[in-house]
């Protein structure tokens, strides 16, 4: 798998990674996967994913740092079109439109997920910076 | 609390478990029972079914249902709102009256039916008018696919199913009214809300969609947890449970499979989701931004403080027309390097497609098992996969080189890479592709119609 990084997504991260004074960075990777769970579906050719908090306290971190830019970087490729972003909080949860993402969408998609069902996993393969203090399952 | 009306949840779409809504009617109380069958797509498959013969075009399983449901719902004074009709709800309705009568529940079975959402005859007028029915996704005016063109349906809201239960139809069949006002509308027959009434409206159309995909708010296709939601075969579909304040609880049968949680009940919220703020209906606009939940218990989420906004003046169009034709071929590739030979069959594949001078709009290669769902993100395959399968679709204006690609994919089998397998099924297919077109259009030129029939 590729990863390039833009050079601001570098520089952001390494201020994240400030050393608290003992040496260690204050954050640690963690893979959406065990901060949220979601759900995906389709609206012609823009595939919808909810993401949701698995617990409250992980969601302000999901609004901070899972933005719209950062979808769209991830699902470079993958999504054509423009990545849109909704907040839920009373839902704990983030609403993502990814525009131009299943081949023509409904009965013109040639694709396995025409109806766009697994975006869902595909973006808990995300990975955030969370405080390295942050308890996740 | 209240009174309570209960509304069951008894088919998510076409194709849904079978049991499901006579387990809905038998396992508990309900007072109704709801029963989505159509999405776009379904309504493409029921519009070739009707160009075929015009005696059909609905939910064929709607009838045998009622044969097997409709002396218990009698009895039990459950009545039922759907839109089994699809394109041909004056057909479905028929067949449940004869149905009714073969029941010797004559006299005994009033059925409603709603149409006037079927605008196809109307469409040059309605253009004429001045109503361009431009593609709400593209921009381009109707004329672009006019001659193209198979059905034109206006999603109708709950109100025509609110008078066809107040006229006393027991069983309500709707062609295309929204997946929400099936549920909505039992809600504003029972408590008599107002048409502005627009926070409660808002409110019944949150449980509308809830219910509308049956299980997947239950359970179903539920990734928290997934592995220990229990007796998923013996699942239960939810019920809404609406109180007269505009709250309601999501709950499903005692002793029934799956698990009716926050996390089940908000993922299914965010299904299709597009702006939260504006879930526009034709009954209202709902700010799913609003919503409260709470469990209650076991298998018990309420939901409360929705608020909604007044209506649009306008109804959506969903226009079907033929685009064109597609075929999706598969072969499985096994161990050694069975990626590597899918990869090699799709580079002769092609070869010989380019060799033909075919011309495709697209064609796409998937390898199943390796990147098919997720694409790169999938990260490199393991070296020692088992079995790849190559899945190879093509879509093209014309019939011709569809059906020749049919005819390329076999060949492979014997003059391709070797360890291939999977291919029992024969040829390709070849698809007719009716592709959606949606456009809005003033409600003041719509005209729900409600017909009740005595059976």
């Amino acid at each position: 798998m590729t990863r390039k990084r833009s050079k601001r997504t570098v520089q952001k991260k390494a201020t994240a990674r400030r050393s608290t004074g003992a040496g260690r960075p204050a954050t640690k990777r963690v893979s959406l996967l065990r901060l949220a769970h979601a759900r995906s579906g389709d609206k012609g050719d823009t595939a919808n994913v909810g993401l949701i908090a698995l617990k409250p306290e992980y969601y302000p971190i999901l609004e901070k740092e899972v933005t719209a830019a950062r979808v769209s970087r991830h699902f470079r490729g993958i999504v054509k079109g423009k990545v849109e972003r909704f907040e839920l909080p009373n839902l704990n949860a983030l609403n993502f439109l990814l525009h131009g993402a299943l081949g023509g969408g409904g009965t013109l998609s040639l694709k396995t997920d025409a109806q766009g069902k697994v975006f869902s996993t595909a973006l808990l393969r995300m990975e955030i910076a969370v405080p390295r203090g942050l308890r996740v399952s | 609390m209240t009174r309570a009306v209960r509304i069951a949840s008894g088919q998510g779409f076409w194709g849904d478990w079978l049991e499901a809504p006579i387990r809905q009617v038998q396992a508990g109380p309900i007072d109704y029972l709801m029963m989505d069958y159509l999405a776009e797509v379904t309504m493409s498959i029921m519009q070739k079914q009707r160009a075929r013969d015009p005696a059909v075009g609905y939910a064929k399983d709607f009838v045998p249902l009622m044969k097997r449901l409709l002396p218990e719902l009698i009895e039990r004074g459950v009545r039922v709102t759907s839109n089994a009709g699809g394109v041909n709800p004056e057909a479905c309705a028929e067949a449940v009256v004869e149905t009714a009568r073969d029941l010797g529940l004559g006299g005994r079975v009033k059925i409603g039916v709603v149409t006037g959402d079927d605008i196809l005859a109307q469409l040059d007028a309605l253009v004429e008018r001045g109503h361009q029915l431009t593609n709400l996704d593209t921009g381009d005016p109707l004329h672009t696919v006019r001659d193209k063109v198979q059905s034109a349906n206006v999603y109708l809201g709950a109100w025509p199913v609110v008078e066809a239960l107040r006229r006393g139809a027991d069983v309500v069949i709707t062609g295309r009214v929204t997946d929400t006002g099936l549920t909505l509308a039992p809600i504003l027959n029972e408590f008599g809300w107002a048409v502005d009434d627009w926070d409660r409206i808002a409110a019944g159309t949150v449980a509308g969609h809830i219910n509308e995909c049956g299980a997947q708010c239950t359970g179903g296709n539920c990734l928290v947890d997934w592995e220990r939601i229990p007796n998923m075969a013996d699942l239960g579909y939810p019920i809404v449970e609406a109180y007269d304040d505009g709250s309601f609880v999501v709950t499903k049968h005692p002793g029934t499979g799956g698990r009716v949680t926050v996390p089940s009940v908000t993922e299914q919220l965010l299904y299709e989701m597009g702006d939260p703020r504006q879930y526009i209906t034709p009954d209202g606009i709902t700010d799913f931004t609003t919503i409260q939940l709470s469990q209650q218990g076991k298998d018990r989420v309420l939901v409360s403080g929705v608020s909604g906004r007044p209506a649009t003046d306008s109804l959506k169009v969903s226009i079907s027309y033929l685009y064109g034709y597609r075929a999706v071929g598969t072969l499985v590739y096994a161990w050694p390097d069975a990626y590597k030979k899918a990869r090699k069959a799709d580079r002769i594949l092609r070869e010989r497609l380019d060799r033909l001078g075919l011309e495709f709009e697209e064609i796409l290669t998937e390898f199943v098992g390796v990147s098919a769902t997720h694409g790169r993100l999938a990260g490199p395959p393991c070296p020692d996969l088992a079995e790849v399968e190559l899945r190879v679709g093509v879509r093209a204006r014309d019939v011709a080189p569809v059906r020749r690609f049919t005819r390329e994919i076999a060949p492979l089998i014997l003059n391709g890479p070797p360890s291939v397998t999977g291919f029992a099924g024969g040829r390709p297919k070849v698809e007719e592709i009716v592709a959606y077109w949606p456009a809005l259009i003033p409600k003041s030129e719509i005209e729900p119609k409600v017909e009740v029939l005595e059976a």
